[in-house]
């Protein structure tokens, strides 16, 4: 059975007066078919976590390792991740202008699988997938993320995770900007992939609201660049109640 | 409102998208916001200060406009000395092979250079093109009759056969109220300079594609001279690959209201090759309208490209509708890329003008985002290359040419990515 094994990880991000550590030592083990749920206050890490494991340039890890089924994603370049089974649907999706959505998700399939879908299975594949996401036929001939809205750019996120089927997918803060209805139609897109494909989910939230649509299995508590507690759906409750604050108190000293 | 102001942007450097449709409250929009500086770009600072455009001579007579040195504005980008043998007053070589094959619609004549039909669009604005007015003493003349649509493209081969210099003049003529589309291929190797008239009378559309398609040691310069009539409408595509040293000067002029200009560009440099595109669109009347777009890649150490988009707008010329565009993307290190827009307005009531200019490397989150998805580097640079193109090229309307460009796209792509594999 397919697991992400993040063991002791310390990353580091490139500033003006030099490195400075954001990741200070995180454990996390996820098995496919689980769902995880990393919440936190901003700046404690988490975005950083999801990035580090898509592998961005921009993140050095200075100590740790992670695996995917055993292999060293560590070692992987960006695209050889992507090929190995991860999924990063991003917080801020880039636009790249003249290239059309049909034309990427055809490309990013064709590399994922290493070879192209059949045409006849593929147009019907992405046809279902789009308007079970309630996104309008033409948005495949326009230009990826260019002129999207905040709202449909993340449903073209959750799109290529259910036409991509990866093992597993990193969700960073997936809900933010979404209004209440969105919000419904993309959880609905991680379920589906859930249930059909038996991918292992990393959820990384702000907030619990996700939470009501999209159950975890187990949630962890990130501050100060670390995991500060565990536990199962419950924690969530109790962080919705109690907030971020009982921790912030505990490490402050130590963030700043 | 009725003030007549002159303003000059010289090398203003903007991003498209706020420059239009937010206009001013004279109706002038000139975005300079977001300049971007980096060594690849240069802002047209540290030469001589231009005067008005209008100013700059223009004359048939040889004795009038010298020999550059290279300091001269319309010069200063240029590698002078590689285009030496063009300013020589006999040109001699016979080095061009000219064949046209034409749509049924269209006539074709060799004719004398004193014939009445040659010389009418424009005049020689620089050396290397009054060269071309007095070595060439034919011209292949093109007419689309009037009212006719011409059922097929016609498509001017000029074959380079000698290094020797040479000129050759080409007129390009749809008289009222015709259609047409003339494709010019410039192909082998040559030392050539060019006059290329575009006249297009009243009510007529016509599409002239230009493609620098040269080998390797080719040395081109050519002066393109529009005339745009009452309700005429031009399209004008350059596009630039091959060859050494390519310089085109392209000037469009309106001569009664109503006129329309598209001219659209692009080009792509590798190493050691000079890419020069030099546009004039001169609104000297009342309600015409012209847009620039050219864009630009670059890779390899020496590549360069000059691009000058200079627009007047007369005292006369009211409710003129201007807006051009120049983008550049920097796929390696080594080369290097100019960009000058140059906005002259001599009236404030005019529907809108604006220019942009933006000069950029490859973007690294585009390569994340697509490598993220498990697109190998190489196909990440390839389909934000193709992007980055692909637009202009579906502007271009003619499918045989659109189908090429994508072609010498994709070969150009596959010496970059020969030189990030490191394979080259």
């Amino acid at each position: 059975m397919p697991t992400l094994e993040i063991h002791d990880l310390h990353v580091s991000v490139e500033t003006k007066e030099g490195p400075k550590p954001i990741l200070r030592g995180v454990d996390l083990t996820i098995d496919s078919g689980q769902t995880h749920a990393i919440m936190g206050p901003n700046g404690s890490g988490k975005s950083t976590l999801a990035y580090s494991l898509a592998g961005h340039p921009k993140y050095q890890i200075t100590q740790g390792t992670v695996t995917l089924d055993g292999e060293d994603l560590l070692a992987m370049t960006v695209d050889e991740r992507a090929r190995a089974g991860l999924f990063l649907a991003m917080q801020y999706p880039v636009e790249v202008p003249g290239v059309s959505v049909s034309n990427f998700l055809r490309t990013a399939k064709t590399a994922i699988d290493g070879e192209a879908p059949k045409l006849r299975h593929w147009v019907k594949d992405v046809k279902v997938a789009m308007e079970q996401l309630r996104m309008d036929n033409a948005f495949a001939e326009r230009s990826v993320n260019e002129g999207f809205s905040g709202g449909e750019k993340k449903r073209h996120e959750i799109l290529q995770l259910e036409l991509l089927k990866p093992k597993f997918a990193v969700l960073d803060e997936t809900d933010s900007g979404l209004d209440v209805d969105a919000l419904r139609v993309v959880s609905e897109g991680v379920n589906r992939v859930k249930e059909s494909t038996d991918a292992g989910i990393l959820l990384i939230t702000h907030y619990t609201r996700i939470l009501r649509y999209i159950k975890p299995d187990f949630v962890h508590v990130f501050v100060g660049g670390r995991i500060a507690e565990e536990g199962g759906p419950e924690l969530a409750d109790r962080l919705e109640d109690e907030g971020y604050d009982r921790y912030l108190e505990g490490a402050g000293a130590a963030t700043v | 409102m009725t003030t007549a102001s002159t303003t000059e942007f010289t090398a203003a450097s903007a991003d498209e998208a706020a420059a239009f449709g937010d206009e001013g409250p004279q109706g002038i929009v000139t975005d300079h916001s977001r300049a971007t500086a980096d060594g690849a770009h240069t802002h047209g600072v540290g030469g001589k200060p231009q005067g008005s455009r209008a100013e700059r001579l223009t004359s048939f007579d040889l004795a009038d406009i010298p020999v550059p040195s290279g300091r001269e504005e319309e010069w200063r980008f240029s590698p002078v000395a590689r285009l030496t043998p063009l300013f020589d007053e006999d040109l001699a070589g016979s080095g061009v092979i000219t064949t046209v094959v034409d749509a049924p619609e269209v006539e074709v004549e060799i004719v004398a250079r004193d014939d009445e039909r040659v010389g009418t669009a424009g005049r020689p604005g620089d050396r290397a093109a009054v060269v071309a007015w007095h070595a060439a003493k034919e011209a292949t003349l093109v007419t689309v009759p009037e009212g006719a649509t011409a059922s097929e493209v016609t498509s001017i081969r000029v074959e380079g056969t000698s290094s020797d210099a040479t000129a050759a003049h080409v007129v390009l003529h749809a008289r009222p109220n015709s259609k047409a589309v003339i494709v010019l291929d410039h192909v082998g190797t040559a030392t050539l300079t060019q006059t290329v008239e575009v006249v297009v009378d009243e009510g007529a559309d016509l599409t002239v594609v230009s493609v620098q398609d040269w080998d390797a040691g080719a040395v081109h310069a050519s002066s393109h001279r529009a005339r745009i009539g009452k309700d005429a409408k031009l399209k004008h595509v350059v596009v630039t690959f091959g060859g050494d040293v390519v310089r085109v000067t392209p000037d469009a002029e309106f001569t009664a209201e109503g006129g329309e200009v598209e001219m659209v560009g692009l080009y792509f440099a590798d190493t050691d090759q000079h890419q020069e595109h030099r546009l004039f669109v001169d609104h000297a009347v009342p309600a015409c309208k012209s847009r620039v777009t050219y864009k630009g890649a670059l890779q390899g150490e020496g590549a360069h490209t000059v691009w000058v988009g200079d627009v007047l707008i007369r005292a006369a010329a009211e409710a003129t509708d201007t807006y051009e565009l120049n983008r550049n993307l920097v796929l390696t290190d080594g080369a290097r890329a100019d960009s000058v827009p140059n906005l002259e307005i001599e009236t404030g009531e005019i529907e809108g003008a604006g220019h942009a200019s933006a000069t950029g490397r490859f973007d690294d989150e585009q390569l994340f985002y697509l490598q993220a998805r498990g697109i190998p580097e190489v196909d990440a640079r390839r389909l934000v290359v193709r992007g980055f193109f692909a637009e202009l090229i579906h502007e271009i309307g003619v499918p045989e040419v659109e189908e090429r460009l994508l072609a010498s796209i994709e070969s150009e792509l596959a010496k970059s990515m020969s030189v990030i594999e490191g394979t080259a």
